[in-house]
């Protein structure tokens, strides 16, 4: 069954096609990538499916319900998380309330709730700050819940996001480039973590990625698409092979190049 | 004896000065001593103040309420707001005309007053809040004076001239008609308003504000209702003011539309971010300034107001954060 399906999706801006007519599907319980050159409008289509953007035509179906032109709020408490392409933490905050930012849609004590701290009230906060915990637990920084975000280095800021995304309870995961900027040792410990969010949680992933040994290690299903148009679809094999999808990579590179 | 426990209190002084004030308030034992000094300190005033001076206390307690109430909304949840004083209005008018016209009980008109504020809040910000920061100060700024200009021409509210007559409230068939009654309610009110506001500041919703403050778009990501969550803080910041109105109609008998010009929200907004947006401290810090500097510098006679404006910029040269010094 498919957890995510896609289907015609278009986007323009100021009359720019940025995604055209583009269909594909995630299956429940599974790792899917998608990649493509720079520019191909890869961050765009998360940003679709997560809401930020409004898609001028098309359908996505998330978990049996339409999704298209919902507030992002209400598609994460569908159970969409996401990470950001460039770490958008709470910079100020600390470790711990950043995740519990994750739990806040699963959560629901209100002004009153606050004022009065009632049994309820502090069930939930406890409840809240152990789930949190435990998310860094997961990731492997528990050791950092007390610290400014904005303090850890750049590969632990990464992991505070995807705690901060599991705390979402979802179903499934976008992960907008993970491996940007991480280290060979960070690198496979990202590998086995992605491996065991699927595995352990049963989250489903969907990931953007530009490294493409990772890309080829962990996907089962993999979409490329170029200038917003998908040009392959398969396994890590089926693609590598694919004429157009080695094109579409060469030339780029050749431009670059140029 | 007598000097072993001066050189303790000099060295702490020093290491007060040292290590920082901040550090030294960060066990919670040390923080609840000196609410409870402070506290001890403003119960014992009205021993030993004159009249004058107790009015200019109850003004400073009426103003941390007011301060603290329009913090949650440009502290807390970081919207711009320059028409906090309609509000104020809102509430005040609500005691005004239900006292004076229907001669319903002062206590009887809070919650009603409560009532209008919430809906006020509502009226103004579900549509407003989607805007972005700078359009709503403009909004906000309309909307406060709409609300005076509706106050100046309408029958009900007294026209320009405003309401006289409201009657003062009574507890328990003792009238509270003197000064020292009134410094009492205001900082009962200020103390509420304190730890209300500590203790939204320190839950879901205050972290909810935190996040949106910090990041709009990831906090939305992570699946808050940015819109929701600024309006809670509108209709707050709202409750705040009306409850504030409603007290200071029973204080002074009187109201009139001026007591509610764009200046109050201004000064009111002075006060929030001269001592530091967000901090409760600083904004009890900034609420006593507003107070008591143009109190202080009387002498100077229409002067003040440009020795005011001068200080006020000099701080915001120098810390722009507000007096209170920030966590960290
Ligand atoms: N908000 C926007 N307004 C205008 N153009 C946009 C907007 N967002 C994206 N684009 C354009 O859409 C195209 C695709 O951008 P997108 O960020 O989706 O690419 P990407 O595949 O994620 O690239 P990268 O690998 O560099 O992250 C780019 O040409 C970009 O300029
Ligand atoms: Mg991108």
């Amino acid at each position: 069954m498919a957890l995510l399906e896609v289907k015609n999706l278009m986007l323009s801006f100021a009359g720019l096609d940025v995604i055209k007519d583009l269909s594909f599907s995630v299956e429940n319980g599974s790792i899917a990538s998608l990649i493509g050159p720079n520019g191909a409008g890869k961050t765009s289509v998360f940003n679709c499916l997560t809401g930020f953007y409004k898609p001028n035509d098309g359908d996505i179906i998330f978990d049996g319900n339409r999704i298209v032109r919902k507030k992002p709020h209400k598609i994460t408490k569908h159970g969409m998380a996401r990470t950001f392409q460039n770490l958008r933490l709470f910079k100020s905050m600390t470790v711990l309330d950043n995740v519990m930012s994750g739990m806040h849609c699963r959560t629901k004590a209100g002004p009153i709730a606050a004022v009065l701290r009632h049994g309820a009230q502090q069930r939930e906060e406890a409840e809240t700050k152990k789930f949190c915990q435990e998310c860094l637990e997961f990731v492997g920084i528990p050791e950092f819940e007390d610290h400014i975000s904005s303090n850890l280095s750049y590969g632990n800021q990464r992991r505070v996001e995807w705690a901060r995304a599991l705390a979402t309870k979802p179903k499934l995961l976008l992960l907008d480039e993970p491996a940007a900027g991480l280290n060979h040792d960070e690198k496979q410990q990202l590998i086995a973590l992605i491996k065991r969010i699927r595995d352990e949680l049963g989250i489903t992933i969907l990931l953007i990625e530009h490294d493409m040994g990772l890309v080829m290690k962990v996907s089962e299903k993999i979409t490329v698409i170029d200038y917003g148009q998908k040009i392959a679809q398969g396994n890590a094999e089926e693609v590598q092979n694919n004429p157009k999808v080695i094109e579409a990579y060469l030339g780029k590179e050749e431009e670059e190049i140029a | 004896m007598a000097d072993i426990s001066n050189s303790t209190s000099t060295n702490s002084a020093q290491a007060v000065k040292a290590g920082g004030l901040m550090a030294w308030l960060e066990p919670q034992q040390n923080r609840i001593l000196v609410l409870a000094a402070l506290a001890g300190i403003a119960l014992a005033l009205p021993l030993i103040l004159n009249n004058y001076a107790m009015e200019v206390m109850s003004s400073v307690w009426f103003y941390v309420v007011l301060c603290l109430g329009l913090n949650i909304v440009v502290g807390y949840a970081g919207l711009l707001d320059l028409g906090y004083a309609a509000f104020f209005a809102v509430g005040a008018y609500t005691t005004g005309i239900l006292t004076s016209h229907f001669g319903i009980n002062f206590w009887l008109t809070i919650p009603v007053a409560i009532f209008f504020s919430i809906c006020a809040g509502v009226i103004i910000g579900g549509p407003t809040l989607r805007l972005r920061s700078d359009y709503l100060a403009i909004v906000t700024l309309g909307f406060g004076e709409i609300v005076r200009i509706i106050a100046r021409n309408l029958e009900i509210t007294g026209g320009a001239s405003g309401l006289i007559g409201i009657e003062k409230p009574s507890i328990m068939g003792f009238e509270l008609n003197e000064i020292q009654h009134f410094y009492y309610v205001f900082l009962l009110l200020a103390i509420l308003a304190c730890f209300i506001s500590y203790r939204l500041q320190h839950s879901r919703l205050g972290r909810a504000w935190q996040y949106v403050r910090e990041d709009e778009d990831a906090a939305e990501a992570m699946g808050i209702n940015r819109v929701g969550i600024k309006l809670y803080a509108y209709v707050i910041g709202a409750i705040f003011g009306g409850v504030a109105g409603c007290f200071f109609a029973a204080k002074m008998t009187a109201i009139s539309p001026e007591t509610f010009m764009f200046q109050q929200s201004v000064l009111i907004l002075l006060g929030v971010v001269l001592g530091g947006m967000g901090k409760i401290p600083g904004v009890i810090i900034g609420a006593f300034a507003l107070v008591l500097f143009p109190e202080v510098f009387r002498e100077l006679g229409s002067m003040r107001i440009l020795v005011f404006a001068v200080v006020m910029l000099i701080i915001m040269l120098y810390r722009p954060e507000g007096i209170w010094p920030a966590k960290k």
